[in-house]
């Protein structure tokens, strides 16, 4: 079976959609029509450029140009998954934190992927190596996103019941790690709601994909396990570095909450 | 009943030119089983000295317990030494059972600051700031401090309760813990202590008995 290739044709159609979904909001009073327009922009001039970049990429075979596109992928999302939360610390700690758990969560089962289940020849070759990082890295800047800003928040929240806890004699880390607790779980539930329903309520996306450009499709639920498996390994991993982390920052050798060392948006 | 007993006379807690940013230098000790009040008006830095104290913020300066300073003890066994109890207290969560367990000596406490038997079975969130702050106390006292660091412990407690409050502290004196006790109340303070500092633009200076 040959895959379904898209025509301009078929991405007015996708167009016609935003559109349509802007005039509802307009008329609708929702106020979300520039952020749809935006947001639908952006989507198609991105994808449009990461197309070309992966062709240029795929076509030259070069280990450097994958390792300088690899580079820039981490950096973006290190950026991302330290910008929306509500209580910050202070910018070089927080996005440094931000960058260094989504990079272990990534790299960790990104190498775990193509050295046991895919094994490219190389191991690195850029066709495998991109896309597979790219879906890992979306995914563990969710969750890093997700358990710093849970954990962030709490720690803002309930600062005197940790204090308690610490005037009494708890170190850091009892203090703390039942509020590190609920950020790993908080980060990890979309991923479980996820895996949870995949097949069920909704059709996976890398399935989807591999069906319709062709695949078998138990071979394409074998790569949709497979992938859910590295995603939720490499958003634990990254969860649990962020909440970590931050702890960590938080606090001094002397189990003190530096609270100071927090900036707070609003 | 308060298990630990110390020697008297011995000196329990040295303060030497303690001080931080909000505060300071504070320099004072207190004896075993003695009870120094801390005086001054609001924002004076009563509360910076015994956080300091505790350990809870950074600092320059010295304490030592028994001639041992904090910096040379894991902070958590100093601060199970040095128990602070804040003006308002907080709780991890709305069950006192998770705060201390269900003891003999837990139940004394009870029937000697006047709270209700049931308290221990009671939602926090249900409890008066008053029978919190009570709470709050025995929770410090389970741990059997060398010193007692309280701020404005009977700030919600009517007359008769804040005498019970008081015979418990004195009997804790006895058995040799010292007190430091921050307070607004002049007589209070006249009542407990040996000794009385007030504390004003980050001076602080003893009041002649």
């Amino acid at each position: 079976m040959n895959p379904i290739v898209l025509t301009t044709g078929d991405m007015l159609v996708a167009a016609a959609l935003i559109v349509t979904g802007s005039v509802l909001s307009f008329l609708l009073s929702l106020g979300l029509q520039r952020a749809l327009l935006v947001s639908a922009v952006r989507m198609a001039v991105q994808l449009a450029l990461v197309g070309s970049v992966l062709l240029f990429v795929f076509g030259h075979a070069s280990v450097w140009l994958t390792i300088g596109l690899l580079a820039f992928m981490f950096s973006a999302a290190g950026w991302e998954a330290g910008s929306r939360q509500q209580v910050r610390l202070c910018p070089g700690w927080h996005f440094g934190i931000a960058g260094v758990a989504t990079a272990t969560g990534t790299v960790i089962v990104v190498l775990i992927g193509l050295l046991t289940a895919l094994q490219p020849q190389p191991w690195y070759v850029a066709r495998t190596a991109i896309p597979l990082t790219g879906l890992l890295l979306g995914n563990v800047m969710n969750a890093t996103s997700l358990s710093m800003n849970t954990l962030l928040s709490a720690i803002t929240r309930e600062r005197q019941a940790i204090e308690a806890r610490i005037i009494l004699g708890a170190t850091r880390a009892q203090a703390m790690n039942g509020l590190i607790r609920q950020a790993i779980r908080a980060a990890l539930l979309p991923t479980l709601n996820q895996m949870a329903a995949a097949g069920i309520v909704t059709m996976p996306g890398i399935m989807t994909g591999q069906i319709l450009a062709g695949m078998n499709p138990l071979a394409a639920s074998r790569y949709q396990v497979l992938l859910m498996s590295l995603i939720v390994s490499g958003n634990l991993i990254g969860a649990t570095f962020a909440a970590y982390l931050i702890a960590w920052h938080l606090t001094d050798s002397r189990g003190r909450l530096r609270l100071e060392r927090l900036l707070s948006r609003s | 009943m308060i298990a630990a007993t110390y020697a008297a006379g011995t000196l329990a807690l040295e303060v030497q030119g303690l001080c931080c940013a909000h505060g300071g230098p504070f320099t004072f000790s207190v004896l075993t089983g003695q009870c120094v009040a801390i005086t001054g008006p609001s924002g004076s830095g009563k509360t910076v000295l015994l956080r300091m104290i505790a350990d809870l913020d950074p600092h320059e300066g010295e304490v030592r317990i028994n001639g041992q300073p904090c910096l040379d003890m894991p902070a958590e066994r100093w601060r199970r030494l040095v128990q602070y109890v804040p003006a308002e207290p907080a709780w991890w969560s709305d069950i006192v059972l998770d705060h201390m367990a269900d003891t003999d000596e837990v139940h004394d406490l009870i029937g000697r600051l006047g709270l209700r038997e049931d308290c221990l079975r009671t939602p926090l969130s249900r409890l008066s700031t008053g029978e919190r702050q009570r709470l709050a106390l025995i929770r410090a006292l389970l741990l059997h401090p060398r010193v007692l660091l309280l701020d404005e412990p009977c700030s919600a407690l009517d007359a008769a309760t804040t005498d019970r409050v008081e015979a418990v502290l004195q009997a804790v004196r006895a058995r040799g813990t010292a007190i430091v006790l921050v307070s607004h109340n002049m007589q209070q303070a006249a009542r407990m202590a040996g000794k009385r500092f007030r504390i004003a633009q980050r001076h602080m200076e003893e009041i002649a008995p």
